[in-house]
């Protein structure tokens, strides 16, 4: 991604500079020379602008960042290094781990990804390749178009309420027959939510990227006598599988930060999950439950210190994904 | 080389922002309690009283002008704006600990307010009957021991009602709140193992159980799970019509939760503080898991610049609240006050002084 960028400024810089000796070479026409000088300052202006945008994303995050680790002080003074396994969160006497919660959230984000992956990916080729926009007027892939986008633009309150009220009776009949205990509401639940939940991220920008897929590569396939599928698997998914892996990315970190949906259905539970189907806890969702009443500085040092620990997952898991995807487009 | 510069840049900046953003801060803080607007008093903390407050200070602005902005952040941020000296009062389910009063500085008070249960709340297909609970049994549940809805230690103590085979499926709050904090104390008040396994807090390490976020998500999984059993607030389980246990008291009798049992459960001889949970309470017709929401106040007024303008409005008010307002409590299902609970509040507004003088007496004069 950076690649393109300086190539894109040092164009634009050619091109003023180029105009400006222009503008020193005919100095006849003042007026010329006004407007000229004028739409350089403009552009100035323009420059300035995006570069204070820029720094003033990177200032927020570098300060959420130093804000988590000076709120996290008294903790870590409290708890040490022990804090990121310790297994136990007891905010009675004050011992604080966050492993179970650790889990929870890696669980559920995983398995919600691994449920979202045939799905998204079917929505982006369905989309992309065979209906894809403007060509054709398929209203079926119109309506499609619109649900999936629709999705993501549902408040995560909806979804948690829906869980809450279809999805975990439906899932407690499921457990019964599978002989685990039917607690209705876990790990799978919030799994299930979650999954739901991301397709339209990884769908979306799949669709966009199967969709640039140029044309010209898929006709010649199709002149060497390819199938449908053939190109498909050999053609298309190769050449935008750098894309569909960033939305691959994207709907993960979505998953990670998730809170108020998994909430309402993981079950709420301390201890570290046993198995899919066992209520369990999201960092997301403890410091949501219990923020507002920690009363205590260690506890809510503690808390901070699951923010921290969410944003160290957070971004890890970014610069994997990020090196994944390099290797895959190299 | 460029990105070095654009991080360094950043952090100089940020540095500026950081600098400005403290000054405002403290800024405001000095505004809020010292505000010259002696007409409006501030206060934060628990949200179980919001509902009660919001209708009785719109009253009181409608007869004395005075208005009242009070934030419903939880009793954890109320405390803490408090010892900020961001608002005038704050009010808490839980009186504060040793190491807040430590940091508050000065003493404050704890002003009783109202009263509120916890009741137990059961999903039993078929079964009409209202349960009883001892004790004994309650803890043993939620100490993971009983987990069978046929137990015989439930059937014993409810012999007229068929008690099916089904687990128990234990339901607790999973957000930090002040009906846990009153419910943990009462089992650690009656339970020695619950004391040293778990002990009383807003937010606990529970044996067993599920977790739902709030009364409704508590109630959403109850209402679920045949075989559910949790707590929650009397006025939500009144409002919802759910069904609730009785528990047995500490005089040994069987006592429904009801706005009448939980003020009964406070009209017990109080320390003159008032912080004392009434949990496990004597009074023979008392429901026992019950507690007061206190509105807590800094002894001596005289800090900061406040006024003793403002002192007196902030004292008046609260006598205010904790006599003419009290009628409200039952319509909103709160236990009103007791007569002891009163009189202890009304000794207690007469300690807050100002300048180290009565600030009740100079109000009236």
């Amino acid at each position: 991604m950076p690649e393109p960028l300086p190539t894109f400024t040092s164009k634009t810089h050619a091109s003023t500079s180029s105009r400006a000796e222009v503008s020193r070479s005919i100095p006849r026409s003042h007026r010329l020379i006004a407007r000229i000088s004028n739409a350089d300052r403009k552009d100035q202006w323009f420059r300035h602008t995006l570069h204070i945008a820029g720094l003033i994303v990177l200032c927020l995050v570098i300060a959420i960042f130093l804000t988590l680790i000076v709120g996290s002080i008294p903790s870590f003074r409290a708890t040490g290094i022990h804090f990121f396994w310790g297994k136990v969160w007891d905010p009675v006497t004050e011992v604080f781990g966050a492993l179970p919660f650790l889990a929870g959230t890696l669980l559920t984000s995983f398995l919600a990804l691994f449920i979202s992956l045939p799905f998204s990916l079917s929505i982006a080729i369905f989309l992309g390749e065979y209906f894809p926009p403007g060509k054709g007027k398929n209203r079926m892939a119109g309506v499609v178009r619109e649900a999936v986008e629709l999705i993501a633009g549902i408040p995560s309150v909806i979804y948690g309420f829906w869980g809450l009220f279809v999805l975990v009776p439906l899932v407690r009949q499921l457990e019964m027959k599978w002989h685990v205990l039917p607690y209705g509401v876990g790990i799978f639940t919030a799994s299930l939510i979650l999954a739901l939940m991301i397709i339209p991220y990884a769908a979306s920008l799949g669709r966009e990227i199967i969709h640039m897929v140029p044309a010209e590569l898929k006709e010649a396939a199709y002149s060497l006598g390819a199938t449908r599928w053939e190109v498909i698997r050999h053609v298309v998914l190769p050449y935008a599988r750098t894309g569909i892996l960033a939305g691959i990315l994207l709907s993960l970190g979505r998953a990670l930060g998730e809170t108020m949906a998994v909430t309402m259905v993981i079950g709420n539970t301390s201890a570290l999950p046993k198995n899919i189907f066992s209520p369990g806890n999201t960092l997301a969702s403890v410091i949501a439950n219990e923020f507002t009443e920690a009363a205590s500085n260690v506890y809510l040092s503690a808390l901070i210190e699951l923010g921290l620990v969410l944003f160290l997952v957070t971004t890890l898991i970014h610069l994997i994904g990020k090196r994944i995807i390099k290797q895959f487009s190299t | 080389m460029k990105k070095t510069n654009l991080i360094s840049l950043a952090i100089a900046s940020m540095a500026l922002l950081a600098s400005c953003g403290g000054g405002g801060q403290k800024q405001t803080s000095q505004t809020a309690a010292s505000s010259q607007d002696n007409k409006t008093l501030l206060g934060a903390g628990s949200t179980f009283i919001y509902p009660f407050y919001s209708k009785v200070f719109n009253v009181y602005t409608q007869q004395t002008g005075i208005k009242v902005n009070y934030q419903s952040i939880g009793s954890g941020g109320g405390i803490l704006q408090l010892i900020n000296k961001t608002v005038d009062f704050g009010d808490s389910d839980a009186p504060l600990t040793d190491d807040q009063e430590k940091q508050a500085g000065t003493p404050v008070v704890h002003i009783p307010i109202c009263a509120g249960a916890v009741v137990l709340t059961y999903n039993l297909p078929g079964i009409q009957d209202t349960l009883q609970f001892t004790p004994d049994v309650l803890a043993n549940i939620y100490l993971g021991k009983i987990t069978r809805w046929n137990d015989p230690a439930i059937q014993a103590i409810n012999p007229k009602v068929k008690l099916p085979n089904l687990p128990i499926a234990v339901v607790h709050r999973s957000d930090g709140s002040g009906t846990t904090n009153i419910f943990t104390n009462y089992l650690s008040k009656i339970s020695p193992e619950w004391k040293a396994k778990v002990g009383a807090s807003t937010s606990v390490n529970w044996p067993v159980g599920l977790g739902g976020k709030g009364n409704e998500g508590v109630s959403g999984l109850i209402r679920q799970t045949p075989g559910g059993f949790g707590y929650v607030e009397l006025a939500y389980a009144i409002q919802n019509q759910m069904p609730v246990a009785k528990i047995q008291n500490a005089s040994g009798h069987f006592i429904a939760p009801t706005i009448a049992s939980t003020q009964a459960a406070s009209n017990i001889q109080l320390p003159a503080d008032a912080k004392v949970f009434v949990t496990n309470t004597t009074a023979p017709d008392g429901y026992p898991i019950s507690g007061f929401t206190w509105a807590i106040l800094y002894r001596e007024q005289h800090y900061g610049d406040r006024s003793l303008d403002r002192a007196q409005e902030l004292v008046k008010l609260f006598w205010w609240v904790t006599h003419n307002a009290q009628s409200y409590c039952a319509d909103l299902h709160y236990a009103p006050l007791s007569a002891e609970a009163q009189a202890t509040a009304e000794n207690l507004l007469k300690t807050i002084t100002f300048d180290g003088k009565p600030v009740l007496e100079t109000s009236a004069q």
